[in-house]
C-alpha cells in the first residue's frame, strides 16, 4: 500500500491518449480492410493457410477507407505513425507518472482478483470486495489492449519492410505469419472495442470521468 | 432578433465545419494521395524509408521448400496480350555514362552471373518465391561507366511503356540484377522475357518486366503506377 497525493482517476494525459486513439485506430482498421481487399487470401501464393476461414472475402466497403489499394495504403502508413507515437507517449506517462501502479496487471497481485471478477459476473459467485480503480480484470483487459496495440505495430513494421527489418520478420515466423497476425489483432481489437463499449454502457460514470478527468481523490496506487 | 443571432451562429458554425471537412478532405484526398497531408506524410515516409535502406541488408535466401509451386507465381503485363520481344531485341543503357551502349542478350550473359532465392513482396500484399539469375545492376552500372553522381536509376520496356525510376541506392544493391532466367530456365514471356528488373528491396510494382531501356539520371522520372498515385520509393 502506497499512499498518495488525491489523483483524478483520469488525469488528462490518459484522457488525450484514449480520445486520440478512437479515430487513429478507426482510420488504420478501415484503411486496413481496404487493403486486405486487394488480396484477400492469407498465407503465401500456392500455400494458403487451410486454418483461415474467410479465404477470399472481401471486407464490406462501409468498413474500408482510402477508395483504392494505393489511397488506402498512404493513410495507413500516414496515420501509422500517431498511433505508436501516441501508444509510446501513453506508455512513458504510466511509466514516469505510477500510473502504471494501478492500471496494468501484475500477475501475483490481480490474477485472484481477475478471477473473482469473472466469477461474479458468470453469476458464480457474489461480487469481490471493490478495490482501487480497477479490478483484476480490467487490468487484465486494458493491459492486454496495450500489449495488442504494441503487437499490432511490431507486425505492421514487419509487412511494411520485412526485409530491412529481417530479424523482428524472423520473430514472427515470416512475412505471411506476420500477415496473419496483423489481421488476427485487428479482429480482438474490434471485440475488445465492443466488450469496453458495452461495459461502459453499463457504467455511464465511468464515459463522464475520461471526459472530464472525474474528482481528485485520495487513492492508494494498488 | 434572437432569432438571427441563432442564425447566424449557426450558419458560422456550419461554415467552420464545412470548411473543416473540406480541408480535411483536400488535405487526405484517396484519389491524390501524393498532394495534401497524405503528400507530405508520403515524402516523410520516403525520408524514413532511405534513412533505413541499408546497402549491405540482403533478403534471405529461401530454401528450396519454400519455391512457389509452378504456376502459382502470377503473371503480370499491362498491355491487352501478352508482350512478345520485338526482333533484334537489344537493352540500351544510357543517361549519365561515359560508354552508352545497347546490349544483346548474349553480351549480357557474358557478364558475372548472380543466382539467389528470394521472397517476393507484392504491394497487393501477396508473397512468392522463386529463384532468379542474370546480371547486377551495379555490374552493368561499371561496365558503361555510370557516372557516381547519378542518383536515379530508369527502367523502360515494351510493355505499352511500363517503366519506373529508382534511388541509385537500391538499384546498385547487390541483390537487384537484370534477370534472364527464372527457376534455372530461361525467363518466359510470361515473366518478362527477355530481361525483367528483379530485386530484393523493393515492391514488385518496381521490377520493370520487358526491359528496353536503363537509365542513369541526376533526378528520379516518377514511374506508371507511381505516376497514378503508388508510393515511389517502395522499398521492403
Amino acid at each position: 500500500m502506497h499512499p498518495s497525493e488525491p489523483r483524478r482517476p483520469q488525469p488528462w494525459p490518459i484522457r488525450l491518449a484514449h480520445w486520440v486513439n478512437v479515430p487513429l485506430l478507426a482510420i488504420l482498421a478501415a484503411s486496413g480492410l481496404q487493403i486486405l481487399a486487394a488480396y484477400p487470401r492469407l498465407g503465401p501464393r500456392g500455400r494458403s493457410y487451410a486454418l483461415y476461414p474467410f479465404q477470399d472475402a472481401v471486407p464490406p466497403s462501409w468498413a474500408r477507407l482510402g477508395g483504392w489499394l494505393a489511397g488506402a495504403r498512404h493513410w495507413h502508413f500516414a496515420f501509422g505513425w500517431f498511433l505508436a507515437l501516441n501508444g509510446v507517449v501513453y506508455v512513458l506517462y504510466l511509466a514516469f507518472s505510477g500510473e502504471w501502479r494501478r492500471r496494468l496487471f501484475l500477475p501475483r497481485r490481480d490474477t485472484r482478483d481477475a478471477v473473482a471478477t469473472l466469477a461474479y459476473y458468470l453469476r458464480l459467485r457474489p461480487a469481490p470486495a471493490r478495490t482501487g480503480l480497477y479490478n483484476g480484470l480490467q487490468r487484465l483487459a486494458y493491459t492486454m489492449a496495450l500489449v495488442m496495440g504494441a503487437l499490432s505495430v511490431l507486425s505492421g513494421l514487419v509487412l511494411y519492410k520485412p526485409v530491412q527489418l529481417h530479424a523482428l520478420t524472423a520473430l514472427f515466423g515470416g512475412y505471411d505469419p506476420a500477415r496473419a497476425v496483423h489481421l488476427l489483432l485487428l479482429a480482438l481489437l474490434a471485440l475488445f472495442t465492443v466488450g469496453h463499449v458495452v461495459l461502459v454502457a453499463l457504467h455511464p460514470r465511468t464515459l463522464g470521468e475520461m471526459v472530464t478527468g472525474g474528482r481528485k481523490k485520495p487513492h492508494v496506487w494498488d | 432578433m434572437s432569432g438571427i443571432e441563432t442564425g447566424s451562429r449557426l450558419l458560422t458554425r456550419r461554415r467552420v465545419l464545412l470548411g473543416a471537412a473540406a480541408l480535411a478532405t483536400s488535405a487526405c484526398d484517396s484519389s491524390r494521395p501524393h498532394a495534401g497531408f497524405l503528400g507530405v506524410m508520403e515524402r516523410f515516409n520516403q525520408r524514413a524509408q532511405a534513412a533505413l535502406f541499408n546497402p549491405h541488408q540482403l533478403a534471405p535466401e529461401e530454401p528450396v521448400e519454400q519455391l512457389t509451386p509452378p504456376g502459382d507465381f502470377p503473371t503480370y503485363f499491362v498491355s491487352d496480350t501478352l508482350p512478345l520481344a520485338p526482333a533484334g531485341w537489344h537493352l540500351e543503357v544510357g543517361g549519365h555514362v561515359s560508354q552508352p551502349r545497347a546490349f544483346s542478350l548474349e553480351e549480357l550473359r557474358r557478364l558475372p552471373r548472380t543466382d539467389y532465392r528470394i521472397r517476393h513482396h507484392c504491394v497487393e500484399g501477396w508473397s512468392a518465391v522463386a529463384s532468379w539469375h542474370g546480371v547486377r545492376v551495379s555490374d552493368l552500372a561499371r561496365a558503361v561507366g555510370a557516372d557516381p553522381r547519378a542518383g536515379f536509376v530508369e527502367f523502360r520496356s515494351f510493355d505499352s511503356g511500363y517503366f519506373s525510376s529508382w534511388d541509385a541506392p537500391s538499384a546498385l544493391h547487390p541483390q537487384t540484377v537484370l534477370a534472364y532466367g527464372m527457376n534455372g530456365q530461361p525467363l518466359t514471356p510470361g515473366h518478362g522475357a527477355p530481361l525483367r528488373l528483379y530485386s530484393g528491396v523493393k515492391l514488385g510494382y518496381k521490377m520493370v518486366k520487358y526491359l528496353t531501356q536503363v537509365r542513369f539520371l541526376p533526378e528520379a522520372t516518377g514511374g506508371t503506377w507511381e505516376d497514378q498515385g503508388y508510393e515511389w520509393f517502395a522499398g521492403v
